[in-house]
């Protein structure tokens, strides 16, 4: 909050060396690291992250090209932070928290230089229902009151983390959110906006530990690689594999109340899809437009750079905001390479010491600051409990994930969900690669899935990774010696193996009924599928024709169960085991 | 224009395509200044940094025979500006915008920074026109649309100029619309750009067309401001003019070659393979300048074509472009070697805008399941020359021999099409038919409705138990890209 520096004098200093995104100026004594500058005269938006010798080194926001030395630079007093308040859902910002649509208000189609918007509607009004009396004591973090923000999500409005007082007053009502709504005792007011700097973690009372699942409405991930709420994932991947389309996948299906996407030095037309599906589409557990839930941090390859750096902050900074209210966010983050690339340039600009790649050699601390942002945690208000769950794209050079970036962040993710590029060439989406994929959450929530789904959870799991481990051993050989010299036995296997990964773990982003799917009818599914590799796998051993079985026409079947709504598919699966079961009696009979 | 302020005769070093000048102070980021070498001599240069002790200037022409004691270095004033006109078409300009056809300027309607500035996203709009380029593999199953940028990933000798001026041909018939190309020769043979002029010529586009043109004896350095003035153009034509622009941006590796060559000069630490850490934001910065905006008549849709070293896709120029460009069309030397054109590998490559331009609206309600169905096939049928290359044809059974029928069968009669143009209705009718080596059963990818829609009567031979699907290979198994060998398609 810029309080405890009103009235303190601007600082002026003045540019003595520009290089690309990197500004150095002179002349600011006293500034801070991380403090908000504006440079030149058109007031390009800023921030210092260097001080030596009298110079502060400046990395600027927005295009630096027309930049003279001798412009003036002044200092702001405050970090960069973001504003936080009623009117963030719905929102398209950019990564420095500028709100798009407004820019476009007022500078038309494209983006333009040194043009500062208030993130949040300064006259938009609220309808604010307190939840405290007149002599209540407060800490940071308590809920004051409440806003119904979209119709699916209720704002709760909370003091500041370190701000505490009694309630003198409180006013219901309409209220913008820089009108006072609480006054304390000590005359200090309240109103619905908090500021809070980006590069600070927000507190909470305490880490809880993470035991429910993050269901994410993809099968493979759901049943074999599951993380948990509060877990951190990431998704590297070359070009082409499905990184985004998993990532709008995510934003669209998984079970969260709030999510907060960063579009982080990618592709405009990604972004444009987003906002034209979202607030058509339905959350699925509310029935609300998608966009009622969502905030989007966008921050396009073509944009400048270091507020590409800026703005995984800015989005994990929201996160955190909603889920000291109690909620279940989710973050994405498409890509974390190119914030990583940022990094790289301005450390370049700065002459640091390259590591390897010439990434600095603090990469590897930055990632695992900005994941060990994400947790389940207790937050202030001692409320219940709240999560940020982070899902990272990774995008590995030439897909090789033995890259800089992959490997830091393998050292901090709990889970590894790997997309290859042979199987997006398949069109085998999504395109995760069963062998490399990983998750530390499993033994965790193991126990949660036996419990709420069915008991049998653990058991298919292991059974249908046997089968797809056997069929890799078998692929093999085929590969060796050619497929007719593989035993009727090996082939049934290889035949429920291709069911398996055709039929269960590719699950198409486009279909209707397919693209999101529970884990009761990912379940169902896995039991009818794994019911016929088991009795298709008896009939050969009693004799029973290969040629038979495969014409039987059973795997049609099989492979669109996806397409099969979730409330039809008990029945559907039960009716496919009986089908499977009469078939191959009958088949057995030839 | 050129409103000469500022003089300065400090120059101290030159190293590559940089000139060093000390002790100017009124400079700007990105101005543009002259370079005089005595009376009758000058060269164009952009100011590139800036610090209290030294300017550094990247000399967009030779720098050689420059002395820098010699050197008079005169600060313009403005940035990189582009005089643009609706005039500019059928006309042909340098590297940097200058007339290369003998007549006068264009009056400028405009002058725009050829830097461009980002399209706000919340003002874009979702590509969705389906363009047909009469090639299958592009329009079947890599769909092209108004406002993509789609890159063709090419290799020393393959016939990415023969393709794209096809798709340059095709693009420009549909419609009554205003259409305009915009030409960008980037470092290429006069003999390869001669193909184009001569291209746009005989499909009567050349009055339709602005060419700019750096060729392989042109500036290296030149080369950084050639699509950019390109692009600049085509902004202003489709966005002012609504005029639906289609950008032919070659050869790309040219440009990356040019950055490297600056970065090496200014001693940056060198990224992958030498080429900077910033080339995705570099090459970002023209790819992204691309796409429609709401309200507005016009698109800019953009074809660059770069040659991929070494026929690497995983190389640097590829690699970055493929992060960019919505989707890529990757040509292949193995189809070269087997004289099908257009040599496309349809398994690397992808429009990434395809669900957008098709379906029953757009071309018709079956295109992406038999798109789909096509790739499952196509894909376990390589996979089985790939085995045939280890274990030969004797270990195969009538499921892969049909697979591999279909493989040859798919690369002669639906990838390979010589010059002949195909409907979008053509090319899904060649799918079907191919298809009909497979039981319907077999077509997992495509609903019961549409195959009883579409597909041929009399297909389904009631060859019994076969799979046309794509059976995704297990991840771990031995690949390998290459195609085992195989010089020849199989006799069908
Ligand atoms: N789950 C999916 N279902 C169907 N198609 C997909 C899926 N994931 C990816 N694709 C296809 O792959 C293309 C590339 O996916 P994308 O997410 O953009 O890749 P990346 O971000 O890794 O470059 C998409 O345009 C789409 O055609
Ligand atoms: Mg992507």
């Amino acid at each position: 909050m810029g309080d405890g520096m009103a009235g303190a004098e601007p600082m002026t200093g003045s540019i003595v060396r520009i290089s690309g995104p990197t500004v150095v100026a002179q002349g600011l004594d006293g500034v801070a690291l991380n403090e908000v500058v504006r440079v030149g005269h058109d007031g390009l938006l800023g921030e210092v992250i260097r001080i030596r010798g009298g110079q502060a080194t400046l990395q600027v926001y927005e295009e630096t090209a027309g930049l003279m030395l001798g412009e003036p630079v002044e200092a702001t007093g405050e970090p960069l932070g973001v504003e936080l308040g009623p009117g963030l859902l719905g929102q398209v910002v950019d990564g420095i928290e500028r709100p798009l649509e407004a820019l476009a208000a007022r500078s038309g189609d494209f983006i333009v230089r040194g043009v500062v918007h208030p993130a949040l509607d300064r006259q938009r009004r609220w309808r604010f229902v307190p939840r405290v009396d007149p002599g209540d004591q407060l800490e940071g973090g308590a809920v004051v009151g409440v806003v119904q923000e979209t119709a699916s999500v209720v704002h709760r409005i909370l003091v500041p983390p370190g701000m505490s007082g009694r309630v003198r007053q409180v006013t219901p009502g309409e209220a913008t959110v820089t009108d006072p709504i609480v006054v304390f005792e000590d005359g200090r007011t309240l109103s619905m906006l908090q500021r809070w700097p980006v590069r600070q973690r927000r507190p909470f009372l305490r880490r809880l530990t993470p035991e429910r699942p993050f269901l994410t409405g993809q099968r493979v991930l759901d049943v074999f690689f599951p993380i948990a709420a509060g877990g951190t994932a990431i998704i590297p991947g070359g070009f082409g594999t499905g990184k985004t389309v998993l990532e709008q996948t995510l934003a669209k299906f998984a079970a969260a109340d709030v999510i907060v996407y960063v579009g982080c030095g990618e592709r405009g037309n990604e972004m444009t899809d987003v906002l034209a599906e979202f607030p058509r589409l339905k959350d699925p557990r509310t029935g609300a437009p998608l966009m009622d839930r969502t905030v989007l941090v966008v921050n396009t390859s073509n944009m400048p750079v270091a507020a590409r750096e800026a703005s995984i902050y800015t989005g994990i900074t929201l996160a955190e905001y909603f889920r000291d209210m109690s909620y279940q966010v989710a973050l994405m983050v498409d890509s974390t390479s190119r914030w990583a690339e940022a990094l790289r340039e301005i450390s370049a600009r700065l002459s640091e010491m390259p590591g390897e790649e010439g990434y600095p050699t603090y990469l590897a601390t930055r990632l695992g600051q900005f994941y060990e942002r994400g947790g389940r945690v207790v937050p202030l208000s001692g409320d219940g409990e709240g999560a940020v769950t982070v899902t990272g794209a990774v995008s590995p050079p030439g897909g090789d994930f033995s890259e800089p970036v992959t490997q830091a962040s393998l050292r901090v993710a709990g889970a590894l969900w790997a997309l290859t590029t042979d199987l997006a060439h398949r069109r085998h989406f999504p395109a995760i690669d069963w062998t490399q994929s990983f998750t530390l959450y499993a033994d965790r929530l193991a126990a949660w899935f036996e419990r709420e789904v069915s008991e049998e959870w653990a058991a298919l799991r292991q059974e249908a990774m046997r089968l797809l481990e056997r069929e890799r051993e078998l692929q093999e050989i085929v590969q060796l010696v050619g497929l007719e010299a593989v035993q009727d036995q090996e082939r049934i296997v290889l035949e429920a193996a291709r069911l398996l990964r055709e039929g269960f773990l590719r699950q198409n982003a486009f279909h209707d009924v397919d693209a999101a799917c529970l884990p009761a009818k990912a379940l169902a599914m896995l039991r009818t599928i794994l019911h016929f590799a088991r009795r298709a796998a008896a009939s050969i051993e009693a004799g029973a024709p290969l040629r038979a079985i495969l014409a039987a026409g059973l795997d049609e079947r099989l492979l669109r169960l996806g397409e099969v709504p979730a409330e039809r598919m008990d029945a559907a699966g039960a009716a496919l085991v009986a089908e499977i079961d009469d078939t191959l009696a009958r088949v057995k009979g030839h | 224009m050129e409103l000469v302020t500022r003089l300065a005769r400090s120059a101290t070093a030159i190293a590559g395509p940089l000139l060093f000048v000390e002790g100017v102070r009124a400079a700007r980021l990105g101005e543009m200044v002259w370079i005089r070498l005595g009376a009758s001599q000058r060269r164009r240069g952009q100011v590139i940094e800036l610090s209290e002790t030294h300017a550094v200037i990247q000399v967009l022409e030779d720098t050689q025979g420059i002395r820098p004691a010699r050197a008079e270095v005169a600060f313009t004033g403005r940035v990189a500006t582009l005089p643009v006109a609706r005039q500019m078409l059928g006309r042909t300009f340098n590297g940097i915008g200058e007339p290369l056809d003998g007549l006068p300027p264009v009056i400028p309607e405009a002058v725009l920074s050829i830097t461009g500035s980002a399209i706000n996203i919340v003002r874009r709009e979702r590509p969705s026109e389906f363009i047909e380029t009469g090639v299958s593999a592009i329009d079947g199953l890599n769909t092209l649309v108004r406002g993509q940028k789609l890159p063709i990933f090419s290799g020393a000798g393959l016939p990415a100029h023969a393709l794209a001026a096809q798709i340059v041909r095709a693009a420009r018939v549909r419609t009554g619309e205003p259409f305009a190309v915009v030409f960008a020769a980037i470092g290429i043979p006069f003999r390869e750009a001669d193909y184009y002029l001569h291209a746009f010529e005989g499909s009567g586009a050349q009055e339709r067309t602005v060419v700019f043109l750096n060729l392989a004896d042109d500036p290296t350095i030149e080369r950084l401001m050639t699509p950019r003035c390109a692009l600049t153009t085509a902004e202003f034509l489709a966005f002012t003019h609504g005029m639906h622009v289609l950008v032919v941006l070659t050869d790309m590796t040219n440009y990356c070659e040019a950055l490297r060559e600056v970065a090496l000069a200014r001693e940056e630490i060198p990224g992958r393979r030498g080429y900077p850490g910033y080339m995705y934001t570099d090459l970002a910065s023209l790819y992204e300048r691309a796409g429609r905006i709401r309200g507005r008549a016009g698109s800019v849709t953009q074809l660059p074509i770069l040659s991929m070293p070494d026929d690497d896709i995983t190389h640097p120029i590829p690699d970055l472009t493929g992060y960019i460009t919505e989707g890529q069309i990757v040509l292949s030397r193995a189809l070269e070697q087997k004289r099908l054109f257009p040599p496309i590998d349809v398994l690397p490559s992808l429009s990434r805008l395809m669900n957008l331009g098709i379906g029953a609206e757009r071309t018709r309600e079956d295109h992406r399941a038999v798109a789909d169905q096509l790739y499952a096939c196509y894909a376990r049928g390589r996979d089985v020359r790939r085995m045939v290359a280890i274990v030969g044809e004797a270990g195969l059974g009538d499921e892969e021999r049909a697979f591999l029928a279909f493989a040859d069968r798919f690369e002669t009669e639906f990838i390979a099409q010589g010059d002949e143009r195909r409907s979008i209705e053509e090319t899904l009718a060649i799918g079907w038919r191919l298809l009909g080596a497979f039981p319907s059963e077999a077509l997992t990818r495509i609903g019961r409705a549409l195959i009883e829609r579409y597909r041929p009567q009399g297909d389904n031979d009631g060859t019994g138990a076969l799979h046309a699907d794509g059976a995704a290979r297990h991840p771990g198994a031995p690949a390998g890209g290459a195609e085992g060998g195989r010089a020849a398609p199989k006799q069908a």
